[in-house]
Parts: structure tokens; C-alpha cells; sequence
């Protein structure tokens, strides 16, 4: 399929490499937030008149398509945040800050994502929990055993990535979250890597809670979602209070919160960020969540195939099977190898990819990562692979 | 500068630098930087004895052009009053930033003079430079 018709970026002859960080957005995304701003920009909540109404109809809708989307039973489940980061804080803080007490135990692991890790360090330094940290096994995955070995009769919550953004593995959390609730574990899960990528049902999963970023799955920056189960969002303590999201108060300090979703809800919405993301969602059913996470598994194999032919590049992740290959070049620093391919408009991300305990099991600090969506092609890979193949890369990266 | 001589004394001081590796002695002032665009991460260490530079060292993990152009800055400003390396930081500043500026007073440092081409390593050039300016300021704290 030719997407350079939807994605405009791609005919300029950049090879976008960069899709876990984000993703590029499609026409019909650019063009719902546009026809929102040109033709109908009013508040959502003020149904009055027509336009609000329109709005009100649009996140409503929205709210289904998500919730359709990822098998919730309800779209009251379906809470709009500014992306993953937002989410992640308000389970962390707004739930487990009021259901955890000194000596809970949180079982994690060193290859999460700053937004999981930051808020539980915040929480267990002010309720005195424990962080645990689950073994991973030499290619960094984590196993079902390992989980078990992991958990003691403290242990409440489970917290990790479906599948983490530098390595990208792809956790059993099926088997964990089973295992999880047979002994009266939560599980709150990092999707925003997972989500974008493959078809992900969260009844069938039995996930307590999940959080996720419409940005990197073709969704404008400033959206997100909070998916939990209806008893965990209606016990859930909002972290920002304001307009939009009371029911009633007084000035005597009465105050009580409207129902889930608007309680978690505070002020306008991202009306234009949620209407794009509806676009988003739409492009991606239409092209199947199977059918996009097998053509990245194909594309990636083609890649490690072509980059293991080359003596000068070290693989981390061969055979993960997803779309992430993370590498360095052999004598070359990761920040010069990305200065040098983006000498050939090749974009990579370089760093330790907002994972810096990873490198206390990984060995190596930074690392180069290529990730591929959908809209990527054998081209790409190619592009990539040539330009690796060059013994002076350092000192064509000057 | 041509091309070539450009990039191999960039590449000699990144596989030799000048005075890489800290020590263990009394009198220096100390800083820590890292850019969180990107993964230089340096430490840099400078000893000032009446207005003089006695001493400039440092260490860390760091692309090439950082590297190379914090060796540089050793050779450059050791032995320099305080006032002189003051006036190479903003002339050098000017030069990254295509301002007018004095190469005469930059040394090797001019290898750095086209780095705006490539617009997302005139950080890395300037790291160890907003290091020094920061202690400076901090030496007259």
C-alpha cells in the first residue's frame, strides 16, 4: 500500500524511524481538528446550542469507538488525559497514594519507562512501600516465572510496560494478570507501546488498569486514555479539581464530583486532540491492529536480516517480535551515528529512551533505536541498512 | 578551513583529548553537565589561581563533537587570565551562533566555525563552553 498520499511527511523523502517516540498523523486525522476549528469551535458541556452539541456528540462518540476499540465494557471507562505520562500518574497517585500502606510491595522491573517508574517512587516514598524490581532473563524479557519468584505476601500491584519502548518485549501479562489476581494482586499496565501496535482486549486481558497516548498510534500530541475497571476509576481521587468535573458546591465547602468519566475530567477538554484521535482510530480499524502488528514483525525480521549482514552493528533485540531494533554501532558513539543518519534524513532516536535503569542490566548506557510503524517499507529499511554500511561513520558524521 | 583538516583535527582530539579524566585534588571548582535534548554527559573541573586558569581537566561520555570540542577548550584557555577566557566564550558563542566574531583568539576552536550547518550539534559544541561560563560564575560566587 502507497501511504504517501495520507501522510504527507513520507513524500518529502524522510526516513521516519522514530515511531515509538511518535508517529507521523494522517490527512483525515489533520483535517478533523481543522474542520473542529474552522466550523464549530465551541466548549463541550454547554448543549444549548447547536455547535456545543455537535462537540458534546463528538466525544461522545469518540468514547464508544475507544472503548470499542480496546474491548472495554463501558465508554464511561474510557477517561480522556494528556497522553500515557498523565495516565500512569493517576492510577499511581490517584488510586494506589490511597489504597497502598507502609510496607506494600510494588513488583516492577529496571526497564520501565520514567512515567511508570517516577510516580511509584513518588508513592512509595510517601507511604513507605517497597519497589521490587522482577528478574528479567538475559535477553531482558520478563517471564511468568520470574513474576512468581517476585511476589511475596506484601506484593499488591504489579505495574510494568505490555511492552517496553527501548527493548520491546513483549510481556505475558495475560498469564501475569491471571496469576496476579489469583492471589489478590492488581495489575496496572504502561500500554503506550503495546496499544498502537497490536490488537489489545482488555476484558480478555483482565487488566485493572491501562494507560496509553493517541500520539503515537497517528493521534494529535495532548490526548490520551485512562482505561481502568468501573470500581477502580469510581474510587479513584481526581489530582486536578475544577470546572466540568463538579456536580455541586457551596460555600461551605460541600462539594461533591460528578460520576466517572467526567470526575476525572477537570476543565475543557482537548476537544480537537479527541476529535483527531477518533480519525486516528478510524484509519487504524480500517487497516486491522493484526494485520499492522504483522507487517511490522515481517518488516522488522527483513531489517535484522539485512543490519546482521553488516560486521560494524550490534543488535540488542533480534528476536523480539515486534518493530523496534535496537543497535549501536560498533566504536561509534549513539549520538554520532544519529547526527550521521540524519545527514541522510534518516530519523532515529538515540539515548537511553526514558529507561536509564535499563542500562543497569542492559551494560550499555545509550543505544540507537529504529522504530517502524505501518507506513514504513522495505525502502526504508534499505535506506537505513546502506547507510550503516560504511566504515567511516564517525567521521562522516562531522 | 578545508574539509578534511576540519574533521581530522576534530577526530584527533576525540581519540586523543587533552587532559580527559579528572583528579583528585583540592582547589578546583566542579560541574556536572548533560543536555536533556541529548547524551553528552560531561564533568569538567577548573583550578583559578588569581584571575588565572591553573588548570582545566574532564571526563564523561559524550559524542564526538563534544568531546573534541571540550579538548580544545583545555589547550585553549589553560594558562589564560579569567578576563581572556571570558572574551574566547563570547566570541566563540558569536562564531556557533553565526554572530561577527575574532577567530584570531579562537584556536583550533575555529574547526567548529560551519556547525550550524548541522543545526542539532551546536549544542554539543557549546556544552563545554556553557560549562565554563557557569564556573566562572560560580568561581566569583
Amino acid at each position: 500500500m502507497d501511504f504517501n498520499k495520507d501522510f504527507k511527511i513520507l513524500s518529502s523523502g524522510v526516513v521516519y524511524l522514530d515511531n515509538c517516540a511518535t508517529t507521523l498523523k494522517p490527512s483525515a486525522v489533520i483535517d478533523a481538528i481543522s474542520d473542529y476549528y474552522m466550523n464549530y469551535s465551541a466548549n463541550a458541556n454547554r448543549g444549548d446550542y447547536d455547535m456545543s452539541r455537535k462537540v458534546d456528540d463528538k466525544i461522545k462518540e469518540t468514547r464508544q469507538k475507544v472503548a470499542k476499540f480496546i474491548n472495554a465494557k463501558d465508554p464511561s471507562q474510557i477517561i480522556f488525559t494528556s497522553g500515557a505520562t498523565e495516565g500512569l500518574n493517576m492510577i499511581i497517585k490517584g488510586y494506589f497514594l490511597n489504597h497502598l500502606n507502609k510496607g506494600d510491595e510494588i513488583l516492577t522491573t529496571k526497564a520501565e519507562h520514567a512515567s511508570l517508574l517516577l510516580p511509584w517512587f513518588e508513592v512509595a516514598k510517601k507511604r513507605s512501600l517497597k519497589i521490587k524490581y522482577i528478574d528479567l532473563q538475559d535477553d531482558l524479557s520478563v517471564t511468568v516465572d520470574n513474576v512468581k519468584k517476585g511476589i511475596t505476601k506484601n506484593t499488591k500491584v504489579i505495574s510494568l510496560a505490555h511492552i517496553t519502548n527501548v527493548i520491546g518485549d513483549v510481556r505475558p501479562i495475560k498469564e501475569i494478570i491471571k496469576y496476579a489476581h489469583d492471589n489478590g494482586i492488581l495489575v496496572a499496565i504502561d500500554g503506550a507501546q503495546s496499544v498502537p501496535h497490536d490488537k489489545i482486549d482488555v476484558s480478555d486481558l483482565d487488566v485493572d488498569f491501562l494507560a496509553f497516548s493517541a500520539h503515537k498510534m497517528l493521534g494529535p500530541t495532548g490526548v490520551g486514555v485512562l482505561y481502568a475497571k468501573e470500581e477502580y476509576l469510581k474510587d479513584m481521587e481526581p489530582l486536578i479539581t475544577g470546572g466540568g468535573m463538579n456536580a455541586f458546591f457551596d460555600s461551605m465547602m460541600n462539594v461533591e464530583y460528578k460520576d466517572i468519566p467526567e470526575k476525572l475530567e477537570p476543565g475543557t477538554p482537548n476537544v480537537a486532540g479527541i476529535i483527531g484521535f477518533s480519525k486516528a482510530i478510524d484509519y487504524l480499524n480500517e487497516l486491522g491492529m493484526e494485520n499492522i502488528h504483522k507487517y511490522e514483525v515481517d518488516l522488522k525480521k527483513y531489517m535484522v536480516e539485512k543490519l546482521s549482514k553488516l560486521k560494524n552493528v550490534i543488535i540488542y533485540n533480534k528476536d523480539v517480535p515486534n518493530g523496534i531494533v535496537t543497535f549501536n554501532v560498533d566504536k561509534v558513539f549513539a549520538q554520532d551515528v544519529a547526527a550521521y543518519l540524519n545527514k541522510k534524513n534518516i530519523c532515529v532516536r538515540v539515548g537511553s529512551h526514558c529507561a536509564k535503569t535499563l542500562s543497569e542490566v542492559l551494560g550499555v548506557k545509550n543505544t540507537c533505536r529504529a522504530s517502524l510503524y505501518f507506513y514504513n517499507t522495505k525502502k526504508d529499511v534499505d535506506e537505513l541498512v546502506d547507510a550503516l554500511d560504511n566504515d567511516n561513520i564517525l567521521y562522516d558524521s562531522l | 578551513m578545508d574539509e578534511n583538516l576540519r574533521k581530522s583535527i576534530i577526530l584527533e582530539h576525540y581519540d586523543n583529548p587533552v587532559n580527559k579524566g579528572l583528579v583528585n585534588a583540592d582547589g578546583y571548582v566542579r560541574i556536572n553537565m548533560n543536555s536533556s535534548s541529548c547524551i553528552d554527559n560531561l564533568d569538567f573541573m577548573i583550578k583559578i589561581e588569581n584571575g588565572i586558569i591553573k588548570d582545566a581537566r574532564f571526563d564523561g561520555e559524550a559524542c564526538a563533537i563534544s568531546t573534541s570540542a571540550s579538548s580544545i577548550m583545555m589547550n585553549l584557555i589553560i594558562g589564560k587570565t579569567v578576563e581572556d577566557v571570558k572574551k574566547i566564550i563570547n566570541n566563540y558563542e558569536a562564531m556557533i551562533n553565526e554572530q561577527p566574531y575574532d577567530k584570531d583568539i579562537l584556536g583550533e576552536a575555529i574547526v567548529f566555525d560551519e556547525i550550524y550547518k548541522q543545526a542539532n550539534r551546536k549544542k554539543c559544541a557549546l556544552l563545554p563552553f556553557d560549562g565554563l561560563k557557569k564556573i566562572l560564575q560560580q568561581d566569583k560566587e
